[in-house]
């Protein structure tokens, strides 16, 4: 059995006086895939953020409840947010390189957290777990800006990989992208299972029943159901994952 | 795309529904054509058997393109592979109901033997269990479903005590073997029909509650003995 990496207790997260997570609890398995779903709104994003701390940007949050990453409190005291986003780090929904080179968008965060090793091994080992290697090799100096979507994507999954972290979120990685760039990004994403653990937030329902191993489906900031994705997807408990999954609503 | 595919699986389940018809009313009147010795009416069944063969045809395409297009999951697929199933058993059923049809135009009119076997009664519940089954279908009933399976016992029965029978009959009158043989041929196929019938009971139960209870009799043994404890 799994071990869990990231766990939620009656955890609560307000945007002012909005409940947008209504005290939800759950265990993200290490080394495992876990889709969330959900429709807009339900409080998916919000969760993820919460894992590396991006919600302490956000003025008016307040978060309660137990959330703790490898038995730590991820809002606790003595945590770091700087530590945790090294640890969970983190893929967005549109592509965001840095207006530099390939080169440099690799090695910016291992250099301000005082990386001192060989650089050139570092970026050939984090674009080749990207599956990006073979494409850019040659073009190492390029600016980034000038590869496509789908390797810009691959580029910052290089990017996340780069800080040796333990989880990866990723939100929506795969919307801004054509079905070829989306189909070698989740077949990139299983290959990453084998040594991170992923969380990703997606709209697209097929998208999560291939690529994860858990689903969470969220509704209205409550956790109706988590399970195996392929118990979810071919006999879900909850009526509403039915409902949903389904299309009949949401 | 919710309404696209809501349509598809209503007109899949119309078309299911007509096929459900048209393989009841031919084994209906497979069974009528020996118990009566009406040649026409078998020959009805066997001439219809190609309008099946057509329909399961369609019935399985539109399937294909429901889970092509559609990608369906949850209650959907599970109906969709269902029906894919059903479709398969049904058709099978209509073949069955075909050979019992063509027995009775073998046997001819030389049928001046007993019936060595309670042959009405193994028909009625053979075809009411099939009936139950197309309904549990239609009317997305797990309770006749399950009603469905238990009663394949019975048939079950009756045809294990049949092979006693003709083995006696052959016996004691030698000169209908061929007659005795056929008898049990068509006592073979009504339990062969009575399994498919269990065979759609149990995917309907699959397709309302996800559960496979396929090879676990013992699941309906003990919701049957709960039952008459109620």
């Amino acid at each position: 059995m799994s071990e869990n990496i990231i766990e939620a207790k009656d955890l609560r997260i307000f945007y002012g006086m909005n409940e947008a997570v209504k005290g939800v609890s759950f265990k993200i398995k290490k080394g495992e895939v876990t889709a969330v779903i959900g429709p807009s709104g339900c409080g998916k994003s919000t969760v993820l953020r919460s894992f590396n701390r991006m919600n302490d940007f956000i003025s008016n949050i307040k978060i309660t409840g137990g959330l703790s990453f490898e038995g730590d409190e991820i809002y606790g005291p003595k945590m770091d947010p700087a530590v945790i986003r090294r640890d969970i780090g983190m893929v967005f929904q549109r592509p965001n390189p840095f207006p530099k080179s390939i080169y440099k968008n690799i090695v910016w965060g291992p250099k301000i957290n005082g990386y001192k090793h060989n650089w050139d091994e570092l970026v050939e080992k984090a674009l080749r777990r990207a599956a990006l290697w073979d494409e850019v090799k040659d073009r190492l100096h390029d600016s980034a800006l000038d590869l496509s979507g789908g390797q810009q994507q691959r580029l910052c999954i290089a990017r996340t990989i780069a800080m040796s972290p333990k989880v990866i979120l990723m939100d929506e990685p795969c919307s801004a992208l054509d079905p070829k760039a989306t189909a070698r990004i989740e077949d990139l994403i299983g290959e990453l299972k084998k040594r991170y653990t992923i969380v990703t937030v997606t709209h697209n329902m097929q998208q999560a029943a291939r690529i994860s191993d858990e689903t969470a489906f969220f509704y209205e900031g409550e956790l109706i159901e988590f399970g195996n994705t392929n118990e979810l997807f071919t006999n879900p408990k909850e009526k509403r994952t039915e409902d949903y999954i389904t299309g009949r609503f949401g | 795309m919710a309404k696209h595919l809501q349509n598809e699986l209503e007109k899949l389940k119309r078309k299911l529904i007509t096929l459900s018809s048209v393989i009841e009313e031919s084994v209906v009147k497979s069974v009528r054509s020996v118990g009566n010795k009406d040649f026409d009416l078998a020959q009805e069944v066997i001439d219809h058997d190609h309008t099946i063969d057509l329909i399961e045809v369609e019935v399985e395409e539109e399937c294909l393109k429901i889970l092509a297009l559609y990608q369906p999951v949850a209650v959907d697929l599970r109906y969709v592979i269902a029906v894919l199933k059903i479709n398969n058993d049904l058709e099978r059923i209509g073949d069955l109901a075909v050979n019992i049809a063509e027995q009775s135009i073998y046997m001819g009119k030389q049928r001046n033997i007993k019936i060595p076997f309670d042959f009405d009664s193994m028909s009625q519940k053979t075809l009411a269990m099939l009936k139950k089954a197309l309904d549990s279908l239609v009317q997305f009933d797990t309770s006749l479903a399950h009603q469905t399976c238990l009663d394949d016992d019975e048939v079950d029965a009756i045809n294990r005590e049949m092979y006693g029978k003709v083995y006696a009959g052959i016996k004691k009158d030698p000169n209908h073997v061929e007659c005795f043989i056929r008898y049990l041929s068509i006592s073979r196929h009504l339990e062969r029909i009575a399994d498919y019938a269990t065979n759609i009971a149990e995917d309907v139960i699959y397709m309302i509650d996800g559960t496979i209870v396929r090879h676990k009799p013992e699941i309906f043994h003990h919701s049957n003995s709960l039952e008459s404890m109620e």
